[in-house]
């Protein structure tokens, strides 16, 4: 009898090569002849190109601009609007117009390239922007009916600002020309998305465009859109070259160029009874989708269905858009629109409380969504809705009632709540004397979902695919999903292995090769586990099926090869309106509350946090320390979101684009984190798993920014640096 | 200049203020040592001169001549830290893994948490979190 993968931390398979050394990543590879590229950018944010001039010998350059494009100049995504390399128009600091290669880096780098541009004025604002890549409306109930049944209505505009995925290998690629195309490795998430980008681009038949994915130091989003962009200037140098070429961004310019988290202007004006129930949702979200559309539709379609928090409520109007400013494009980053709205839904949600005086405990056990209830969009929640348990879970796990009241009374000054700091008294317990009058302490809860796989009809229209052949020893898995730290091989082998009925050993993963593997979809969107993993389980059910007695080696002997392909299979019980924006935007969702205990330092206005909890309910831990381990990573991120990590965007540049002063978290900054997972299967996910990879990052953001307020700062914007909690420590005239 | 690398004494002709990362990498095919900032802010590129933890990217080649230098290679394969980083979760995306582990050699055996925290906060991890790596580090034996 094999042993059991599912539910057991076997061994990352390529987890060796990983602590050797032997991983080999894109700047570890070399090829004969090798040339490296340099992308020569745009200085300015708006304007025309006037000319360009070449301040060096050109002798021995390869020069690529937009004339060298065989096909249409765009990155082809959704809109189309976005070029490989500027003609005229620039629209952001950093857009590409110039690729330049040499044998010889510092030549490379000593090359001078003058560009005279006419500038036009910027625009910065997204919320004032006139352009609108996408607007979304969401309307359930009557929304004037809710505010009529109102007793109190509670208004606030929350604000977040960009954040930069920062994987610790930065992006890049080598394209080889060969057979008439081009082949290019790189580092990536999405190597069909690349490749239909390139087959646009280089105007060439599927056959002639190859992508394989290199071991990925991390991609976060990061790495979804813009290795088409890198893979198309790297491929156009090549193909004129005819030699390899490799262009591996600097952390620098990773950072200035690279797609990053979009802001967002959040404002809710919410109906409640005095008994704390819900009546009226209204929200307004606009998102800055920077200069081109990338991603912006989804990230907001994405962002407004989660923009509600985890709520019941009959009466709801979202409004969102996604507009166009001149900096450099935002694009996918986990969570993906969902972290900007649950922030401002759960820090609104704390205001409501503090507005009726009851707990944020309370507000939320009232208003929590329960199965049977519906979202927003009118999707009607199953039993695999966790809501309450997640919330009760935290709570008692981090004695949260306790420690809130404690801290509330100690508020040091609380501009929100003036009879807090009127009636100072003596400290009588050891929280209330750690939590001093330099070093303020408080405690913060977040209750959040996130939707798995795409959103609404967007898996249907993927119709992804996945291979499964039979080898002598079990199976060889064949996906485009790709390895980027989260543990795709592991998982989908451990599925495939306990459904195939062999051991985990026995079940080996191609290289995420698109000469090789079928389009298994992006890997993004926390779908990799849940969607393909499922397509996987039914090619691996199958294939046990064909086999009845036989081994595999004996199959392969009387059978010859096997190979099964599944393609995705919406569950019947599915139903989405693309137009109407109503019905079940995603198969089931994961639900999550956590805990974010914090020490605010009255001299250097730093927040420290102290302790975290989450506890995440995911259908089933297919690999209990990989999902600890996405659990744990993307609650640091989100710690770093909420309180270090600024982008300080000046003149539509980035101006701290570098680790020295663009901070992520450290060991030092980082709290122990406590976490607890539930499991409630969801029917169509393999073995009941929902996706896990995004969901981390929703809650830590709101629940610092709740702590902080329990604390005596009321603060409505992330980051939450020290210059604004200083700001909101002073009383406001 | 002379190195002895990884327990092998390695004769070079290179530039002396080349990075030691570029000469590790590029003039000994060592490429497990990585490049993440190239300012010595994430400790990618980590690796031990005379048994000190230290960012290559930041080392000109003429710092080292002469030294012993220990890259993620030298390691073997066996080093408990490496089994453990496997074990407990401490690599995830793995770029960050060779200088992660060449930091905690320096640790020495059997470090506290605190000592843990206070060595790595020269190390950049963007995956994990950091426990899982405490836990790697703290289970290794």
């Amino acid at each position: 009898m094999p042993s059991r993968s599912v539910g057991r931390s076997v061994a990352r398979k390529e987890g060796r090569d990983k602590v050797t050394g032997a991983a080999r990543y894109i700047d570890d590879l070399t090829f004969p002849g090798l040339l490296h590229a340099r992308t020569i950018r745009s200085a300015i944010p708006a304007g025309e190109i006037v000319d360009v001039a070449f301040g060096f010998d050109t002798t021995g350059f390869t020069l690529v601009d937009y004339r060298d494009i065989p096909g249409p100049n765009i990155v082809a995504l959704i809109d189309d609007d976005q070029p490989c390399l500027a003609e005229r128009l620039v629209r952001h600091v950093a857009e590409p117009i110039l690729l330049l290669a040499h044998t010889d880096r510092e030549a490379l780098l000593a090359a001078d390239v003058r560009i005279r541009y006419r500038e036009t004025a910027p625009t910065y604002d997204a919320v004032t922007s006139s352009i609108a890549f996408k607007t979304i409306a969401i309307d359930k109930g009557q929304i004037d009916e809710g505010f009529r049944e109102a007793d109190v209505i509670v208004e606030g505009e929350y604000r977040t600002g960009h954040q930069e995925q920062l994987y610790i290998e930065p992006n890049g690629v080598i394209a080889v020309p060969e057979h008439g195309g081009v082949t290019v490795y790189g580092s990536m998430q999405c190597p069909y998305y690349v490749h239909r980008a390139l087959k646009v681009l280089l105007d060439l038949p599927d056959d002639r465009v190859r992508i394989v994915q290199t071991e990925t130091g991390g991609g976060f989003g990061g790495k979804e859109e813009y290795p088409s962009m890198i893979a198309g200037h790297a491929a156009l140098v090549a193909i004129k070259a005819q030699r390899p070429v490799k262009l591996v961004y600097d952390r620098v310019e990773d950072m200035l160029a690279t797609t990053k988290r979009h802001p967002a202007v959040i404002r809710h004006r919410t109906g409640v009874k005095r008994d704390g129930r819900l009546t009226a949702i209204d929200i307004d979200a606009v998102i800055d989708g920077g200069a081109y559309a990338t991603l912006s539709a989804v990230v907001l379609s994405r962002g407004v269905i989660h923009a509600t928090g985890p709520y019941r409520c009959n009466h709801v109007r979202i409004r969102g858009r996604a507009t166009m400013t001149n900096t450099p494009p935002n694009g996918a980053f986990r969570g993906f629109g969902a972290p900007q709205t649950q922030f401002a839904a759960e820090a609104h949600m704390d205001r409501i409380a503090e507005a009726l005086g009851i707990d944020p405990v309370r507000i939320r056990e009232i208003n929590a969504l329960r199965p049977g209830d519906t979202t927003a969009t009118g999707q009607r929640l199953g039993n695999d809705c966790s809501a309450l348990a997640v919330l009760r879970e935290a709570v008692k796990r981090t004695d949260f009632k306790r420690k809130w009241t404690r801290y509330a009374r100690r508020k040091p000054r609380a501009p929100s709540s003036p009879r807090a700091s009127s009636s100072p008294r003596a400290p009588s317990s050891r929280l209330e004397r750690e939590a001093s009058a330099e070093r303020p302490r408080g405690i913060g809860l977040s209750l959040f979902f996130h939707g798995s796989g795409f959103t609404g009809a967007g898996e249907v229209k993927l119709a992804s695919k996945a291979s499964l052949a039979l080898t002598e020893r079990g199976a060889r898995i064949l996906v485009a999903s790709t390895e980027i730290g989260q543990g795709t091989r592991t998982m989908h082998a451990q599925i495939v292995a306990e459904t195939l009925g062999v051991p985990y050993d026995c079940v080996e993963v191609n290289a995420a090769d698109t000469g090789q593997v079928p389009d298994s979809g992006p890997t993004v969107a926390s779908r990799t586990c849940m969607v393909v993993g499922r397509i996987l389980q039914r090619c691996a059910e199958e294939m046990r099926e064909r086999l009845g007695r036989s081994t595999p080696r004996e199959y392969l002997r009387r059978h010859g090869p096997l190979v099964i392909t599944r393609e995705y299979e919406r569950p019947a019980d599915m139903a989405w309106d693309d137009n109407s924006y109503r019905g079940d935007a995603y198969g089931t969702y994961g639900w999550a509350c956590d805990v974010a205990e914090i020490e605010v330092d009255r001299e250097t206005w730093e927040v420290k946090p102290i302790a975290f909890t989450t506890v995440h309910e995911i259908g089933k831990a297919i690999h209990p320390v990989l999902a600890l381990g996405q659990i744990e990573g993307g609650s640091a991120q989100g710690l770093g979101y909420a309180l270090l990590e600024e982008v300080v965007m000046r003149d539509g540049r980035m101006a701290n684009a570098q680790l020295t002063n663009y901070i992520i978290p450290t060991t030092l900054d980082t709290p122990p984190i406590d976490v607890v997972i539930l499991e409630n299967p969801y029917k169509h996910g393999p073995f009941g798993a929902k996706g896990v990879g995004e969901m981390p990052i929703d809650g830590p953001a709101p629940a610092a920014i709740n702590a902080l307020r329990s604390a005596g700062f009321d603060l409505r914007e992330i980051p939450a640096t020290p210059e604004k909690i200083m700001a909101a420590a002073t009383p406001r005239g | 200049m002379q190195f002895t690398i990884n327990g092998r004494r390695t004769r070079l002709h290179v530039h002396p203020m080349k990075r030691l990362l570029d000469v590790l990498r590029e003039d000994c095919g060592l490429t497990g040592t990585k490049e993440g900032c190239g300012e010595g802010e994430c400790g990618a590129c980590t690796i031990l001169i005379e048994g000190m933890p230290v960012n290559s990217c930041l080392v000109p080649a003429a710092h080292a001549d002469g030294a012993r230098v220990t890259t993620i290679e030298g390691l073997g394969g066996r080093h408990p830290l490496q089994r453990a980083f496997v074990d407990h979760g401490g690599a995830q995306c793995g770029i960050c893994t060779p200088g992660m582990i060449m930091a905690a050699v320096a640790l020495g055996r059997k470090p506290t948490l605190e000592q843990i925290r206070v060595g790595l906060a020269g190390n950049l991890c963007r995956c994990t979190g950091y426990s899982a790596i405490y836990r790697s580090i703290r289970q290794s034996r």
